[in-house]
């Protein structure tokens, strides 16, 4: 009954879908007086209800295990503790597709419901476009991937006891991601209604933006927490591999954070209107692109067995239809967009459309990479696509835009000399040049590391300099949120630099009682022993390590074997230090009794993640300042509207 | 208007043709059998449930065509391709089971819950036969004909479309 | 006139860095990009010495073998037919590597034709994984496995 009702909500709200699309259509045709106009705002509303019953259908199916319901029965079982039971439910395609539809229509009644800043021709035209996109994956979720089928019999026992996916990262981080996808959706629609109605303002910047900002946020704690997890999990010492799953993650965050920045400029300057359209169909296109690589199975076709090419098709389908049809209607309707203001080169505006543009080049060349085994593909060769290939060549994108982010924030909207801050850029160039000295001559650092060293401790000083002779109280939220953010972008690529340039690694065949060393500490391997656990066992390495001749730790990184289903995990141990990680990984033993040991001392390697974070509270402090702004603008508009009633009354 | 606007539209269609092309293409990435058309290797295997014999390449020689499939309790494609092997066996074929690194237990669990379709189920811990067939992964089913020599391979679940085939397949075998 | 002038500027700009990007990218990928071998392309038509490629292929049952120092590792992959090209490597072995199993060995070809392995990649187990997907890693199992939905049609 249960899983019949999510179902029936879930069909309820795609009709709904339709009826929003058919409203904006017709306030596009009639105006927005018609009579079916006046039911979109409502059929979005009612939409976002029910699609959250449906949704609570389902983790209730997942919570009380009913095995009868097909999803459950593949992906869950009775013995899982409550939290992964109902993690599970978003834990495979057709539950984290109705996640995806659930987080996307509660965004639509979001709009729907508050959003009152734009002409409502062009609302109206945004809530078709959401509608339509909407419908898209309500056809896709209902026709091809169920998730509140039945069995014909209910299933004894749920299959799902993987012990390898019960774990709290797996639960949370595709969530985190999808809902960065979908603010990019509303975004998206945003872009399109803009575009429809030939209304690209301000207004349409500030309406999109926190939108923007949240995805924003949620991307990059995906990536910060998805490269964190690659980094402890694998035993392989790395935190980023360019794999096309981790690509499909990035891709969307630069255009995003490409989009974050014109859209500002729109917002204050009404300039880059063009562009903004763009990046704004980009940046949802990158998401769904990520979506098709991974889902598809195209690039790894790692999901040959695993996945429907059906599914592959599908996700296809609908990138051609929103995206094509996105770039078509940008074709026909961009041209009669005015231009915006202008601007000289020496102005924030300047600086802007610089970053913009370094950032759509590192996007192209991390897309050109993740797509060319696909293109290789097709004349029969297989290639793989790795560091060597995108480390270099972002970083030829990466070090300019670094540069001027360091200066842009200080300079002034529309026109600005460069003498006025050339104080401050003195100061970078010759923190940069002391550093690339320090580290370069003196400590014999390779280029890339050493760019990366001297450009973090310049940029981590510069980001600072938009508040030097401010009453730092009176600083608004947003502009400590620039601050705090671009200051986190030169701590992760502090850490990453370091991680690169010093760390230090140690291979060797230990007998217990053995003793090794790596960097500055002491290793000795005590003793190896069997331990047992749930459904695995493990050879367990007891190591006392010790600091610089320091107080000792007792450390015990293991070689896994789980049955059921069998394979091995090598869990590896980590001591974090403030200055940085002692990384553990013990592997087989030889034949003569020695067992193998990986150790790593990777210096200020924390710093990567602490610097995603600091990154993302950048954000989160943006957008709280940015929906305070509206907010006080909102009670002020109102206030006015009233006194205005009260004048007439009174007249 | 400018051409330039029609850029952006342009390398999309560009990369949808490529997509598309690729997902129409049938993936060659399955490594087939150099043993088809050849004569099984010896073995013999240890019954891997309590319920069926093990298996022995000797009980390929009875002149009736089976299937022998390679499969897992661990694989989740073996549970999708479960109801086709019931299907078949209720056609009247013959259908030998190895189970591949694998425990009694799994085994016995996984057979209540789809169905046990085999006559025999052999337990190779080693991959040891399945590897001497020239299968590389897990599900793959064989044809072999009376005369213990391997007429077909399949790669995969078996779908429902894959039915009449190796219906067809052992039909083939008999003569 | 100045304006417009700026913004020819930076237009041009724009064009030559996402142009260039485009450039730069395709000639790194030629250069970059890691071709993958199986041992009998690689026994046939070899490699650079030096160039960082992926062979693909079976672990010779009987060729693992554990040097002195207790770390290094040889073996021999060998491919469909009778090709076996000899493996050096350094380190940990991955998880589920062991004889008669498929690799993929990331690495590069040695002068004395032996190949140099700097990450091998085992084959995972978890479901069916053909030879081609030997390579995805276990992060990505992980997260395919998590998204596999196997045998609901």
């Amino acid at each position: 009954m249960i899983a019949e009702i999510g179902l029936a909500a879930l069909w309820l709200a795609a009709a709904l879908a339709v009826l929003q699309l058919a409203g904006g259509l017709a306030a596009l045709r009639a105006g927005e007086n018609s009579d079916i106009a006046a039911l979109t705002r409502p059929a979005a509303v009612l939409q976002g209800g029910l699609v959250a019953i449906a949704f609570a259908m389902l983790l209730w199916v997942f919570a009380i295990t009913d095995l009868s319901v097909k999803l459950v029965a593949m992906n869950s079982h009775t013995a899982k503790p409550l939290i992964f039971k109902l993690s599970g439910a978003w834990g495979n395609h057709e539950g984290s597709m109705l996640l995806w539809v659930t987080v996307m229509a509660l965004a639509g009644a979001l709009i729907a419901g508050i959003e009152r800043r734009l002409p409502e021709k062009t609302m109206q035209a945004t809530l078709a476009a959401q509608g339509f996109v909407a419908l898209g994956f309500y056809a896709f979720l209902l026709l091809s991937s169920n998730p509140f089928e039945r069995l014909p019999e209910p299933a004894l026992e749920g299959l799902g006891l993987n012990p390898l996916l019960q774990d709290i990262g797996l639960a949370l981080h595709p969530p985190t991601l999808y809902f960065g996808y979908v603010g990019l959706s509303v975004a998206f629609s945003f872009a399109v209604g803009a575009l429809v109605t030939r209304n690209v303002t301000p207004d349409f910047a500030r309406a999109m933006r926190p939108w923007i900002l949240g995805a924003w946020v949620f991307l990059t704690l995906g990536i910060t927490a998805g490269s964190y997890w690659a980094y402890y999990e694998l035993g392989w010492g790395g935190y980023w591999f360019w794999d096309p799953v981790e690509n499909a993650s990035l891709m969307p965050w630069l255009a995003a954070t490409a989009l974050l920045h014109s859209a500002s400029v729109l917002a204050s300057r009404d300039a880059l209107r063009v562009w903004t359209i763009m990046l704004g169909v980009v940046a949802f296109s990158m998401s769904m692109l990520g979506t098709f690589l991974v889902r598809s199975g195209i690039l790894t076709s790692v999901h040959a067995f695993a996945v429907d090419p059906e599914r592959g098709s599908f996700i296809l389908f609908l990138l051609a239809l929103y995206i094509g049809g996105a770039l078509l209607l940008f074709a026909l309707r961009a041209g009669t967009i005015s231009e915006g203001e202008r601007f000289s080169i020496a102005s924030r505006e300047g600086a802007l459309v610089v970053n913009n543009v370094m950032l759509s080049a590192i996007l192209a060349v991390v897309l050109l990479g993740t797509l060319y085994p696909l293109l290789t593909e097709a004349f029969d060769v297989r290639v793989s696509v790795g560091p060597p290939y995108f480390n270099p060549v972002s970083a030829v994108f990466v070090f300019p835009m670094l540069a001027v982010m360091a200066v842009g924030p200080l300079l002034r909207w529309r026109r600005d000399s460069w003498s006025r801050v050339s104080k401050e850029m003195a100061l970078t160039v010759a923190l940069l040049l002391v550093a690339l000295v320090i580290f370069g001559v003196v400590s014999q650092v390779a280029l890339l590391p050493l760019l990366g060293l001297s450009f973090a401790i310049a940029l981590g000083v510069a980001s600072f300099l938009p508040l030097r002779g401010r009453s730092l109280r009176r600083v608004p939220i947003a502009v400590w949120g620039m601050v705090i953010a671009h200051f986190g972008l030169a701590v992760a690529l502090l850490g990453m630099a370091s991680e690169s340039a010093f760390s230090t690694e140690r291979l060797a065949a230990l007998a217990e009682g053995e003793r090794t060393s790596v960097g500055p500490w002491a290793v000795e391997l005590q003793a190896v022993e069997p331990v047992a656990g749930p459904n695995w066992t493990a050879m367990a390495a007891r190591m006392e390590v010790s600091y610089d001749g320091g107080k000792p730790i007792e450390i015990e990184p293991q070689s896994r074997n789980f049955w059921a289903p069998a394979q091995q995990t090598t869990e590896s141990v980590l001591v974090t230090r403030w200055n940085g990680q002692l990384y553990a990984v013990v592997g087989s033993s030889s034949n003569d009794g020695r067992w193998q040991v990986r150790l790593w001392w990777k210096p200020l390697v924390t710093l990567i993640w602490y610097g995603g974070l600091l990154v993302a509270l950048g954000g989160i402090l943006a957008l709280i300042g940015r929906v305070r702004t509206d907010l006080k603008r909102r009670t002020a508009a109102r206030k006015g509207a009233a006194r205005r009633l009260e004048m007439e009354k009174i007249s | 208007m400018s051409w330039r606007l029609w850029v952006p539209l342009l390398l999309f269609s560009g990369f949808l043709g490529l997509a598309a092309y690729q997902l129409t293409q049938p993936k060659d990435d399955v490594v087939e059998s150099r043993m088809v058309g050849r004569e099984l290797p010896y073995f013999t295997l240890p019954p891997a449930s309590l319920d069926r014999p093990g298996v022995d390449s000797r009980d390929f020689y009875d002149g009736k065509p089976k299937l022998l499939n390679i499969w897992a309790s661990w694989c989740l494609p073996c549970i999708a391709e479960a109801p086709q092997l019931e299907a078949l066996k209720e056609q009247g074929v013959e259908i030998v089971g190895v189970a591949i690194r694998d425990e009694p237990v799994d085994v016995m669990r996984f057979l209540t819950q789809h169905g046990n379709p085999y006559t025999r189920i052999g337990r190779d811990d080693l991959s040891e036969v399945q590897l001497g067939i020239g299968s590389s992964g897990v599900p793959e089913t064989f044809v072999i004909d009376g005369k213990g020599v391997i007429r077909y391979q399949h790669i995969g679940d078996i779908r429902e479309e894959h039915v009449p085939i190796l219906l067809e397949e052992l039909r083939k075998a008999e003569s | 006139m100045k304006a417009k002038h700026q913004r020819l500027v930076l237009v041009l700009l724009a064009i030559v860095a996402l142009v260039g990007a485009a450039l730069l990218a395709v000639y790194a990928l030629r250069n970059q990009a890691s071709y993958f071998y199986l041992p009998e392309q690689m026994q046939a038509d070899p490699p650079a010495v030096g160039q960082a490629v992926r062979l693909g292929g079976m672990v010779a049952p009987g060729s693992l073998e554990t040097l002195p120092d207790g770390i290094t590792v040889t073996f021999t992959v060998t491919g469909r037919e009778a090709s076996a090209i000899p493996v050096r490597y350094a380190g940990i072995l991955p998880d589920l590597f062991v004889e008669g199993s498929g690799v993929v060995a990331e690495g590069r070809l040695a002068a004395d034709g032996t190949f140099e392995a700097d990450n091998l990649l085992a084959k995972h187990d978890e479901n069916y994984v053909p030879r081609e997907l030997q390579d995805m890693s276990e992060h990505q199992a992980a997260e395919m496995a998590e998204e596999t939905t196997v045998g609901l049609e």
